[in-house]
């Protein structure tokens, strides 16, 4: 039997009071299982399998006007490549309408004389028509072409029996993501979109729930403390975001064979610290907004939004202009998703996570220190 | 016993500069041992005064001590000897009834041997052992209610502070919840009841009386009503036309108020002022003014200077009146999955009626109200409105009925000329008839001077007849009134019924629901709503006389309601 006059117990036996009440509504509340369990599953069978920045099938119309030997092994050769689809004709107007539809991504016409031109070194025996209109795809026919026509005047070289010598000699090798596969960064980087989501969104929506209905003013009449009341709210949530994140974890390595090449231990300290910055963010929303529209959108746009553009997930930070850089460094999922990469591809890199972890430490003690300092034991 | 429970001294709190103070100079006690009444009607600052008490809001000016301790430097203090109930309860309606209690256990350091002996002692006070295991959302407003007094009480506290516990639960729970309050003062506990029924502070041997942040009376009830002796009169046996009789009353000198009540005229007279005759009233031949017992409320009205409230719309022509029935339910019933809200409800109202719904929230009366103005579809039975049937000519129904949705809800940041062109617009006027309609509600309801206004920055009584302009400015031929007047301060009720009644002598047929027995009585005829089922019917006073029995000779409408009520319980229970 606790005496009254025993703070440590009773204070122990308030926290503890309310990480059960909380426990007990997570686990009433099919909105939080939906946000904890379907939604990382969704978001990361979709950046599993719906976005991909590889190339896909890309369809090549090919205009031959005169097929002759060297017209015939130019053929071959780029339909040897694998992302192409090489459909031949020897008219171009019958491609050139089906550019303008969308079902052809380019055209490359070889002219009559297409042979001789290629012999004498002609700077451009070959044409390539591209449609504009989609400057990605364009770009990367371009390349790709390119880089057949190329392979294939060395070769045709070769089989001369002519000996080039070009001054310099590109053997690339890619190092972590030697498939350079999209999947194998976006999937990780997914990750830590389900987190703020979880962290922001969740907790943001949890304590505005508690003043709408009235409970919170009942709460606040009794000996509770602003400490107590956010240890009550962080820690269930906490738990429920590592077990999104080891659900996701298990989901790239086993589903989307993303190589894991960290330890897990750091791994799960990363997700800790990340989570920290992420429920301070969601308890300093819900705690200023007081209201579950307000916080709830106020964690889209402060939260989701900025891990999404900010964090190098998508977009290269490295080729923001001038003032986005900056304001990636205030967004925590920035460094969430560096470590995740790093973890995931490279491995241990103390370096890199050594800094990351300050950073996001040092953003959720700022967002932690606004909402002690905002929430008060009173409704003022 | 001496030292107060709460002192308070020039008590003031603002909530923005500009604005009125929520709570203004105010000074009083609050002594232990006793429940105390924090009356008023809404917003006059009670819910304010009681924060200011819990702590949970600081004072601007002015002294404020509780139980001894400083609200502001000794929160740890207040936060263990009071215990706040606050409006909705406070309750966890995701967790179960046992589930609530622990959690306030565990806050207030209730444990071991300590917290069984509360609990057990708790659920048995609350009669909730039966439901520990149900959600807290399932259960009835009465029974929610109970629970969290149970949870303001898991470590019993010198001062317990409820903020309008009888809000949303019906007669019988609320009678339930003033024995408990009087078992709590003989174990010593001092209790704080604020309320907008005035009715409510009888019950409490002191009181304090609210009005726009300040304190209109403090004391014990009984020596403010005893300020309205001898000047209460009711009209009795009358003949013709009562809600007439009340207005000719009203046109006198020597009348301050005056309210009906069933069959009867209520009259409060002016100070020293012999009661009319009743000829001068033409209430027929039979009539007698005989004294009646006074009531707060009418020493409330004397505070406030009397109401005499004369609405403009008995200047405007009648309307013609329809034969036969105007409103009708036909065996209604609906159904949500397998829960039944409505069963089989038929009644009738005729031309010039004011017919109400009364029940307890959640009996089935909003279900019944929103089928008839073709809000929701019943799941069988008819119900029609000036002969049209609303499931086949909804829109038709609809243009003939007027509907004013709880307290007064308009437009808050419209100006009062854009929502009535708002509204003249949704009923369909063109643009001629509503320019017409607009101008006629415009002088009618005298709100020239705010035509520019928010109509959110309006006074009280201006808003509600902004509302009630809104509600008929199509000329409907039937009113739909949902709890028009709870919570409202009774001058400003007196004249939204005066409206209400001018509108009735033209022929307008009324349809109110409430759970507001003063509202009941105004209406000519009521149904008894009850779990779904139509229980009785018929005038208040004919309600009032199937509860006569031997302990009550003279019943109230709302011992009626309780007898009623009871009955059919017994009957089900049989």
């Amino acid at each position: 039997m606790i005496r009254r006059h025993d703070p440590g117990r009773a204070l122990g036996l308030r926290i503890w009071g309310l990480i059960r009440k909380e426990t007990r509504q997570v686990a009433r509340d099919p909105s939080s299982v939906l946000i904890a369990v379907v939604l990382p599953l969704l978001l990361l069978v979709l950046f599993g399998y719906g976005v991909s920045f590889d190339p896909r099938r890309i369809s090549i119309g090919l205009v031959v006007e005169q097929p002759t030997a060297e017209t015939g092994s130019f053929t071959t050769s780029l339909r040897s490549v694998r992302f192409f689809d090489v459909r031949t004709s020897r008219d171009r107007r019958a491609f050139e309408a089906a550019l303008v539809a969308g079902r052809l991504n380019g055209i490359v016409v070889l002219e009559a004389d297409f042979a001789g031109r290629a012999a004498r070194g002609d700077t451009a025996p070959i044409q390539v028509i591209v449609d504009g209109s989609d400057p990605n795809n364009a770009d990367l026919v371009r390349n790709y072409i390119q880089g057949a026509w190329a392979n294939w005047l060395e070769q045709e070289a070769l089989s001369l029996g002519q000996q080039t010598h070009p001054p310099v000699v590109l053997a690339p090798r890619v190092w972590f993501n030697p498939g350079v596969s999209s999947h194998h960064y976006l999937v990780p980087g997914s990750i830590a979109i389900i987190l703020t989501l979880i962290g922001a969104l969740l907790t943001a929506l949890v304590v505005a729930r508690e003043w709408e209905r009235g409970t919170m003013e009942a709460l606040l009449a009794t000996p509770v403390g602003v400490l107590e009341l956010l240890i009550g709210k962080l820690v269930p949530y906490f738990a429920l975001g590592l077990g999104a994140m080891a659900l996701s974890v298990a989901t790239a390595v086993l589903l989307f064979e993303v190589p894991f090449r960290g330890s897990f231990l750091l791994l799960a300290l990363v997700g800790a610290v990340f989570l920290f910055t992420a429920l301070g963010q969601g308890l300093l929303l819900s705690t200023v907004t007081r209201n579950q529209l307000a916080a709830s959108h106020g964690a889209l746009l402060s939260a989701f939004l900025p891990a999404f553009i900010f964090s190098g997930f998508v977009f290269e930070i490295n080729s923001m202009p001038w003032p986005l850089p900056w304001i990636s460094t205030v967004v925590p999922a920035r460094y969430f998703i560096s470590s995740l990469q790093t973890l995931f591809l490279a491995g241990n890199v103390t370096s890199v996570i050594g800094l990351d972890l300050l950073a996001m430490a040092l953003i959720g003690s700022v967002f932690f220190a606004l909402t002690a300092l905002k929430t008060k034991t009173r409704l003022e | 016993m001496d030292e107060p429970l709460v002192l308070i001294d020039g008590l003031t709190k603002r909530f923005g500069p500009g604005q009125r103070p929520a709570i203004e100079r105010l000074t009083t006690r609050i002594e232990p041992g006793r429940v105390t009444g924090l009356v008023g009607p809404d917003g006059a600052g009670k819910t304010t005064l009681l924060r200011l008490i819990a702590g949970l809001l600081l004072p601007d000016e002015g002294r404020l001590a509780v139980c001894g301790f400083n609200t502001a430097a000794d929160i740890g203090e207040i936060r263990r000897v009071v215990a706040y109930m606050p409006q909705r309860f406070g309750l966890y309606e995701d967790l179960t009834v046992l589930e609530n209690l622990t959690l306030y256990a565990d806050l207030r350091a209730v444990v071991g041997r300590e917290r069984q002996e509360a609990f057990e002692r708790l659920l048995t006070f609350t009669d909730l052992a039966r439901f520990s295991d149900r959600l807290a959302g399932a259960l009835s407003g009465g029974m929610k209610q109970k629970l969290g007094l149970a949870c303001a009480l898991v470590r019993k506290p010198r001062l317990l502070l409820l903020d309008e516990p009888s809000v949303g639960v019906d007669p019988i729970s609320r009678r339930e919840l003033w024995q408990m309050v009087y078992a709590l003062v003989d174990q010593g506990i001092g209790v704080v009841w604020s309320t907008a029924y005035l009715d409510e502070a009888e019950r409490c041997p002191e009181a304090l009386l609210l009005s726009e942040g300040r304190l209109l009376y403090g004391g014990p009830p009984t020596e403010l009503t005893h300020r309205a002796a001898g000047r209460t009169y009711a009209i009795r046996e009358m003949e013709g036309d009562r809600r007439a009789i009340l207005a000719r009353a009203l046109g006198r000198p020597e009348v301050m108020d005056g309210v009906i009540q069933g069959r009867s005229v209520r009259l409060l007279l002016a100070e020293g002022a012999e009661p009319p005759r009743p000829e001068n009233v033409e209430a027929g031949a039979h009539a007698q003014v005989v004294p009646v017992p006074p009531r707060f409320e009418d020493a409330f009205m004397i505070l406030l200077g009397g109401a005499r409230a004369n609405s403009p719309f008995a200047a405007l022509a009648r309307q013609n009146t329809v034969d036969g029935a105007v409103v009708e339910a036909s065996v209604l019933t609906r159904r949500f999955g397998r829960f039944v809200a409505a069963d089989r409800i038929s009644f009738s109202v005729r031309s010039g009626e004011i017919f109400g719904l009364l029940g307890p929230n959640g009996a089935g009366k909003s279900t019944t109200f929103k089928m008839l103005c073709g809000l929701l579809r019943p799941s069988s039975g008819t119900a029609w409105v000036t002969g049209v049937d609303l499931a086949t000519a909804p829109g038709l129904a609809r243009a003939r009925l007027g509907y004013m949705a709880q307290r007064f809800s308009l437009y808050a940041d419209l100006s009062v000329q854009q929502n009535l062109d708002f509204f003249a617009g949704i009923y369909g006027l063109s643009v001629r008839a509503g320019r017409e309609a607009t101008a006629r509600m415009v002088e009618t309801f005298d709100l020239t001077p705010y035509l520019a206004a928010s109509a959110g920055l309006l006074p009280l009584g201006f808003k509600q007849r902004l509302a009630l302009a809104c509600a008929v400015l199509h000329d409907p031929d039937v009113l739909f009134l949902d709890e028009p007047t709870s919570g409202v301060d009774p001058r400003t009720r007196r004249e939204f019924w005066a409206h209400i009644n001018a509108m009735v002598e033209r022929g307008v047929t009324v349809m109110v629901t409430t759970h507001f027995m003063e509202e009941a009585e105004y209406c000519d005829r009521i149904g008894l709503v009850y779990r779904g089922q139509l229980i009785a019917s018929g005038s208040p006073d004919e309600l009032k006389v199937q509860a006569r029995s031997a302990t009550a000779a003279d019943p109230t409408l709302e011992d009626a309601f309780i007898a009623l009520i009871e009955a059919y319980d017994r009957k089900a229970a049989a």
